[in-house]
C-alpha cells in the first residue's frame, strides 16, 4: 500500500465513519452477547428458582432450558445480523473507499 | 475381507512396536507412571477374549483410508509457505465454517457433554451454552481483522507494528502452551476412547495409532489436508448426531415433553435433573460461574488453532461468513448432544446390557463415563450405528489433533524459528521445512507424554489451556486491535501476567493442588483463575504501556493508523494463491 493511498484513506471522511459506524456494531453485539451469557450465569448462580420452575404446571421443563436454548440461538442469530450488516452496508463503502483512494 | 484383515494386523503390529519403544522412553523418563500403566495392560489381556468389534474397525479404517487419499491429493498441491500453513488462502466461507466446527468440536464435547447430561440432566445444557458463546465474540471482534492483518499466526497481527522478537516468543511461548497441553487432553482421550472400543488394541497403541496418522496429514498435507480432514469429520460427526438424536426423538414419538418425562421417570434423581443448575449434589458458587463463563468465552476465542483457520479463506468477507456457519453448525451440535444425553438417560440407564452392576447403580455403564452416547447408538442402531458412532468419535480426534499440531507448529517454525532466529530471513523452503520437524516433533510428544498422563487426573487441562488462552492471547491480540496505546512493553508485560498468573494460580487452585498433588485444601479457592487473571492482563498491559515514554513506543503508537486502514480496508492483506 503506498503512502499516497493510505493519505488519501486517512482523510476520506467515509473512512472515518466507517471505522466509528463498524466499531460500534462490533462492540455493541459483543456487549449483547456478554449481558446475554452473564445475565444468564448470574441467573444460575443467585435466582436459581427463575431457571428451575416449570415452564407450565403440568410440564418437567425448566424455563432455564428454553433461557438456555435461546442463549444459543441469539448467539448465531446476532452472529447473522452482524454478517448481513457487514456484507450489505460496509462492504461496498469499503470498496468505493479503495477506489477513490486508488484514483 | 482378508485383506483388511491382514491390514488392520498389519497397522496393529507396528502399532505395537513403536509403542514399545515409546515404552521404554517413556519408562526412562516416567518409572512411576510406567510401571503403573504397565500393571493396566497386563490386567487388560484377558479383555481379548472379546470379539472385535469389525463394524468400528472397518468403518475407521475406510475413514483412514480417504483421509490418506485427500493427504496425497493435498501433498501434491501443497508447494509454497502459504499452501502449507493456510491452504493457499483458497477456502471458502462454507468450507472454512465446517473445519471451524470439525477443528471445535471434539470428542470431548459429544462424549463429556452427552455424559454430563446423562448424570446431571439440566446442568449439562448449561455449559454448551459457555462453550458456544466466545463465536459471536470471535466474529465481531477478531474474524476479518485477522485475515485482514496476519499471515499465518495470530503473532503476526500483534506483532504487526510491534517489536517481532519479544512479541513473537511471548505468542509463541502461550500458543505452545495451550497446544502441547490441549494434545495431552486429545492424547489421553483417543487412548482411552479406542481401548474402550476396541479392546484388543491397547491404549499405548491407539495413541501411537493417532500421533503416527497425524504426522502423516499434517507432514504431507499442511493446512489443505488439515482442513478436509476437519471438514469431513464434521459432516460425519453432524450427520451421526443428527441421526442418533432423531432416533431417540422417534421413539419418543416426536415429542420434548415425553422425552423429558420419561428420563425424570428413569433416572435416580428423579426431578432433581431438572432442577439443579450445578453437577448434582454440588454447592453453587457465582464468582466460581462467573469464572467459568470469562474462562470459556474468551478462551475459545483465544485458543490458537481455531485463530488459525481465519489465515485459510480468501477474505474477509470468507472469514467472516465462515464463522457464522461455524456458530450455527456448533449450536445445532450441542442442542443435538442435549437430546443425545436425555435420550441415554431413557434408552441406555437401567439397561442390564449396558449397566455395570444394575444392583448398585442403573447409571453406571460399562466402560467407564464417557460410554452414554456410544450405548445410545447401539440402543438406536445396533451394532453397525455403534461401529459408525465409535468411528466418528475418533476420526473427531485425529481432526482435532491435526490442527492443534499445526497450529504448534507454525508457532515453532513462523514465529521462533523464522522471524527471531533467522530474523525474517530464513527462506520459505527452510521455514516449511522446520515446520515439518516440528510437526514430528510435537506428534511424538504428545505420544510420549499422552502415555506418561495415562492414569494421571487430566481434568484440569481443559482449565489450563482456556485460562491461557482467555487471559494472554485473547486480550493482547484485542488490544493491538483496537487500543492505539498498546507498545511493546505493554504487550510483552501483559502477556506474561497472563501466561504466569494463569499458571500460577491453577496451581495453587483446587483442580491442581488438592486433587493432583494432594497437598490439602487451595491456597487460592476457585478453579477458574480468569476473573482475577484477566483484569490483572489489562491493567499491567494499559500501565505499562502509558508509562512507556521510549522513541520505539512512539512509533508504535503512530504506526497504529497504517494498521488501522489494513485491518478496515484489507489494502495490502495476503492473497490468496493463485493456483
Amino acid at each position: 500500500m503506498s503512502l499516497l493511498i493510505a493519505s488519501n484513506i486517512q482523510n476520506n471522511p467515509k473512512y472515518l465513519q466507517l471505522v466509528k459506524q463498524r466499531d460500534n456494531l462490533s462492540w455493541t453485539l459483543s456487549a449483547l452477547v456478554c449481558i446475554m451469557y452473564f445475565g444468564f450465569t448470574l441467573m444460575i448462580a443467585f435466582t436459581p428458582d427463575i431457571l428451575t420452575r416449570p415452564i407450565s404446571d403440568t410440564s418437567v421443563i425448566p424455563m432455564g432450558m428454553l433461557i438456555g436454548v435461546g442463549v444459543i440461538v441469539a448467539s448465531a442469530l446476532l452472529t447473522g445480523v452482524y454478517v448481513y450488516k457487514a456484507n450489505g452496508t460496509f462492504d461496498p463503502i469499503v470498496q468505493e473507499i479503495v477506489r477513490e483512494a486508488s484514483k | 475381507m482378508k485383506t483388511l484383515t491382514a491390514l488392520l494386523f498389519s497397522i496393529l503390529a507396528l502399532a505395537s512396536g513403536i509403542s514399545q519403544a515409546a515404552d521404554a522412553v517413556v519408562s526412562s523418563v516416567v518409572p512411576v507412571v510406567a510401571s503403573a500403566s504397565g500393571v493396566v495392560v497386563a490386567a487388560a489381556a484377558p479383555a481379548a477374549e472379546i470379539p472385535i468389534n469389525w463394524h468400528a474397525v472397518i468403518m475407521f479404517l475406510i475413514f483412514v483410508a480417504i483421509t490418506l487419499v485427500i493427504t496425497y491429493w493435498a501433498a501434491t498441491r501443497t508447494k509454497t509457505a502459504t499452501d502449507f500453513y493456510a491452504a493457499g488462502r483458497g477456502v471458502t466461507g462454507l468450507q472454512n465454517g465446517m473445519a471451524i466446527a470439525g477443528d471445535y468440536m471434539s470428542a470431548a464435547s459429544f462424549l463429556g457433554i452427552a455424559a454430563l447430561v446423562y448424570m446431571n440432566g439440566f446442568y449439562g445444557l448449561i455449559f454448551s451454552v459457555g462453550w458456544l458463546v466466545g463465536w459471536p465474540i470471535i466474529l465481531f471482534l477478531v474474524a476479518e481483522r485477522l485475515r485482514n492483518l496476519g499471515k499465518y499466526t495470530y503473532a503476526d497481527v500483534v506483532s504487526f507494528r510491534l517489536k517481532q522478537g519479544p512479541i513473537r516468543v511471548m505468542a509463541a511461548i502461550s500458543s505452545l502452551i495451550v497446544v502441547i497441553w490441549y494434545l495431552i487432553g486429545q492424547a489421553v482421550g483417543a487412548g482411552q476412547l479406542l481401548h474402550t472400543l476396541v479392546p484388543q488394541v491397547s491404549y499405548r497403541e491407539s495413541i501411537v495409532v493417532v500421533g503416527a496418522l497425524i504426522i502423516i496429514y499434517v507432514t504431507f498435507g499442511g493446512m489443505k489436508a488439515t482442513t478436509w480432514v476437519q471438514i469431513i469429520k464434521a459432516g460425519l460427526l453432524l450427520g451421526g448426531a443428527t441421526l442418533m438424536a432423531l432416533g431417540v426423538m422417534s421413539h419418543e414419538g416426536f415429542s420434548f415433553e415425553k422425552l423429558f418425562s420419561d428420563a425424570v421417570a428413569i433416572h435416580p434423581k428423579h426431578l432433581e435433573i431438572m432442577k439443579s443448575v450445578v453437577p448434582i449434589g454440588a454447592k453453587a458458587n457465582p464468582i466460581e460461574s462467573i469464572s467459568l463463563g470469562l474462562t470459556l468465552m474468551f478462551g475459545t476465542a483465544g485458543l490458537p488453532h481455531i485463530l488459525m483457520r481465519f489465515f485459510t479463506v480468501t477474505d474477509a468477507k470468507a472469514a467472516r461468513k465462515s464463522v457464522l456457519y461455524g456458530t450455527c453448525f456448533i449450536g445445532f451440535f450441542y442442542i443435538l448432544t442435549f437430546i443425545i444425553g436425555f435420550g441415554a438417560i431413557v434408552l441406555v440407564a437401567n439397561q442390564p446390557a449396558y449397566v455395570a452392576d444394575i444392583s448398585k447403580s442403573i447409571l453406571a455403564l460399562k466402560g467407564g463415563g464417557s460410554m452414554p452416547a456410544v450405548y445410545l447408538s447401539h440402543a438406536i442402531g445396533g451394532d453397525f450405528f455403534l461401529g459408525f458412532i465409535a468411528a466418528v468419535a475418533f476420526a473427531t480426534i485425529l481432526a482435532v489433533v491435526s490442527g492443534l499440531t499445526l497450529a504448534g507448529a507454525s508457532a515453532l517454525s513462523h514465529d521462533i524459528y523464522a522471524s527471531v532466529i533467522k530474523k525474517g530471513k530464513a527462506t520459505e523452503k527452510e521455514e516449511v521445512w522446520v515446520s515439518k520437524m516440528s510437526v514430528i516433533g510435537l506428534g511424538i510428544i504428545a505420544v510420549l507424554l499422552g502415555i506418561a498422563f495415562e492414569k494421571q487426573n487430566v481434568a484440569y487441562i481443559v482449565a489450563l489451556t482456556f485460562s491461557i488462552a482467555a487471559c494472554t492471547n485473547f486480550p493482547i491480540l484485542v488490544l493491538s486491535i483496537f487500543w492505539r496505546g498498546l507498545t511493546t512493553r505493554g504487550a510483552v508485560l501483559g502477556g506474561y501476567t497472563g501466561i504466569i498468573g494463569s499458571i500460577g494460580l491453577l496451581i495453587i487452585g483446587p483442580t491442581v493442588w488438592t486433587k493432583v498433588l494432594n497437598m490439602g485444601p487451595a491456597i487460592f479457592p476457585y478453579d477458574f483463575p480468569t476473573f482475577v487473571v484477566l483484569p490483572a492482563v489489562l491493567i499491567v498491559a494499559y500501565f505499562a504501556s502509558v508509562t512507556d515514554s521510549s522513541e520505539s513506543g512512539q512509533k508504535e503508537r503512530d504506526a497504529y493508523d497504517a494498521q488501522l486502514i489494513r485491518a478496515e480496508t484489507g489494502l495490502g492483506a495476503e492473497m490468496a494463491s493463485s493456483h
